[in-house]
């Protein structure tokens, strides 16, 4: 951070003409950019919190006034108006965003701790590349790609009658698709890159000579694993499992593809608020306003344990 | 690339060696699986391989609504990521040289668009033109697309920023350079790299862009996200197949390009 002082050449003298060629800098940084982040993120988001207080407001029609109804209609069972569905429905949301997350880390540690610790160096960076390549293409032909293997003359039920004819038994098909194991698939599959991605980043400065003098000292691959490993990375650990929960809670592409309707997650729900047959903007504002809350309170955990270092490299 | 081989080729086997080789496999099988099937040679699309044929890439050609559609995205994404390069690049330079009351708050808002969820920045863009009454057309898409566009540039020029000897423009200025001539002449040919590479970033990201987009765009334009969206989800159809195959080997360019990008401008940092 390097706080020049902007304009030194300003005449003196003229303090007035001077302070306004020192504003004048900044403001034609930051300006536009300021601007910009103002009309378009900053009073959007403050109006649908204002919004989100106006009961059942509808486009072009009239208003009953403030009030807390949205909210209390998702959240006060004693409410008359309480569906007890929207509550179901964030429930439902935080579990696959916490079951996304499992899996991610389970299935991602091992990988960046391969990538990190074990594969040939040469190649390291390549093959890290590899791994998070297809976070480059877009998430709805990504989930599309699943749609085929899935569904119930896909390849996956394909495989199993192969599997099945081979050993000489009939195994039950399935319909995977519009289920949430689907969506949970699909999450996994969307959000692993990131993991890996943010644990090679926290196990790449993982100091190896902890790792061989727990060995030196008589300690079980386990132990090291547990007592110096787990540790060491821990902050990594929080920033990757915090930042797949925040991606996952707020995704619509993958639960509307592979989801059914039993599938219904917050960010459907808010979708249908507003494009759908509903029209509640009011109650659409809410919701919307629950899952910031939800993905604030991640972040801000996230800034408070996790390792910011390998999130910035990500 | 030498011409002698790899003394040791052979790698130990370890349980997270394979799992990683299985985890690659989840990650790619999907993909090459959706290549595969948009060669096959069906009426409609079936699990059942019934040979080789680029009938479906030809239907794509003919597709004048698709066509359409990615000509608007294309647009959308070349305004706003044009743009939001220049807009972004100042913002990351201002946040480095700056510092003012408010500026962390600044900095705080400038990540939010890489954080909150995209469907509550869709709604409430939506709601925001709504209420200005501001008719939704190809232009709004372009606006709301720059929000996100200019706090990808700017984190990825900002990261760049912090890892630059920052005597360089002090240099330039005490040999008599204004500060105009040491930023295009010195700090822009040493930013050129994270530019470019965040402006890719920025442009996959709008190319990508679903639920923005679907939230801004009205009647006026049908960019391809919109598009793709609408038509796969009544279920499979061989021609998307096809779309995949090329979107996904065009971004995965991209995505090299960039890569390559950032490996250069970290090897040459040190």
């Amino acid at each position: 951070m390097t706080a020049t002082e902007p304009e030194t050449q300003a005449p003196k003298s003229h303090s007035w003409v001077g302070r306004l060629r020192s504003g004048l800098g900044p403001l034609a940084l930051l300006g536009p950019s300021g601007l910009w982040l103002a009309l378009f993120l900053v009073i959007p988001t403050l109006l649908i919190l204002d919004i989100s207080l106006v009961p059942g407001l509808r486009p072009g029609e009239p208003t009953a006034g403030y009030g807390l109804g949205n909210y209390s209609q998702v959240f006060n069972p004693w409410d008359a108006n309480f569906i007890f569905v929207y509550l179901q429905v964030i429930g439902r949301s935080l579990y696959y965003a916490i079951a996304t997350t499992v899996s991610c880390l389970l299935l991602g540690f091992p990988a960046a701790y391969w990538l990190a610790l074990m594969a040939p160096k040469r190649w390291r960076n390549l093959l890290v590349v590899a791994f998070v390549l297809p976070l480059w293409t877009s998430s709805l032909l990504r989930s599309y790609a699943w749609i085929s293997l899935l569904r119930p003359s896909g390849l996956i039920n394909s495989f199993i009658n192969w599997i099945g004819d081979a050993v000489g038994v009939t195994l039950p098909n399935q319909n995977w698709l519009y289920t949430s194991t689907a969506v949970l698939i699909g999450l996994t599959y969307n959000f692993l890159p990131y993991m890996v991605l943010i644990l090679y980043a926290s196990l790449e400065k993982l100091d190896q000579s902890l790792l061989e003098a727990a060995a030196d000292l008589g300690a079980k691959p386990s132990q090291t694993f547990l007592k110096v490993t787990v540790p060491q990375t821990l902050p990594g650990i929080a920033a990757g499992c915090l930042l797949v929960f925040i991606t996952s809670m707020g995704d619509f592409v993958v639960p509307t593809l592979l989801g059914g309707a039993s599938s219904m997650t917050i960010s459907r729900l808010i979708y249908n608020q507003f494009l759908g047959i509903t029209r509640n903007w009011g109650l659409g504002s809410a919701l919307s306003m629950v899952l910031i809350l939800a993905v604030s309170i991640a972040i801000a955990l996230l800034l408070k344990y996790g390792d910011r270092d390998s999130v910035a490299e990500t | 690339m030498g011409l002698t081989p790899p003394k040791r080729l052979r790698l130990p086997f370890t349980w997270q060696g394979a799992l990683t080789v299985v985890m690659y496999g989840f990650m790619y099988i999907p993909i090459v699986v959706l290549g595969v099937y948009s060669f096959n040679d069906s009426n409609r699309y079936t699990s059942v391989w019934q040979g080789f044929s680029l009938r479906w890439y030809e239907a794509l050609m003919q597709d004048a609504r698709l066509l359409g559609a990615l000509q608007d995205t294309l647009f959308v994404a070349i305004v706003a990521v044009g743009i939001s390069a220049v807009v972004g690049t100042l913002m990351a330079l201002g946040l480095a040289k700056y510092s003012f009351p408010g500026k962390s708050l600044y900095q705080g808002v400038s990540y939010l668009p890489l954080i909150i969820p995209d469907i509550a920045i869709a709604v409430a863009t939506l709601v925001f033109l709504a209420s200005m009454a501001i008719p939704l057309s190809i232009w709004t898409i372009i606006a709301a697309h720059m929000v996100f566009c200019l706090a990808y540039i700017a984190v990825v020029v900002s990261s760049r920023l912090n890892g630059l000897d920052p005597n360089l423009e002090e240099a330039a200025l005490d040999l008599g350079a204004n500060p105009v001539q040491a930023l295009v002449k010195v700090l822009l040919p040493e930013l050129m790299p994270a530019i470019v590479s965040g402006c890719l970033l920025a442009f996959v990201l709008s190319i990508d862009d679903l639920l923005i987009s679907s939230f801004t765009a009205g009647g006026g334009a049908n960019p391809l996200p919109i598009e793709i969206f609408s038509r796969i989800r009544t279920g499979v159809k061989p021609d998307m197949n096809a779309l995949s195959v090329l979107l996904i080997l065009s971004s995965g360019m991209i995505a090299a390009l960039s890569e390559y990008l950032r490996y250069k401008g970290e090897t040459s940092q040190r």
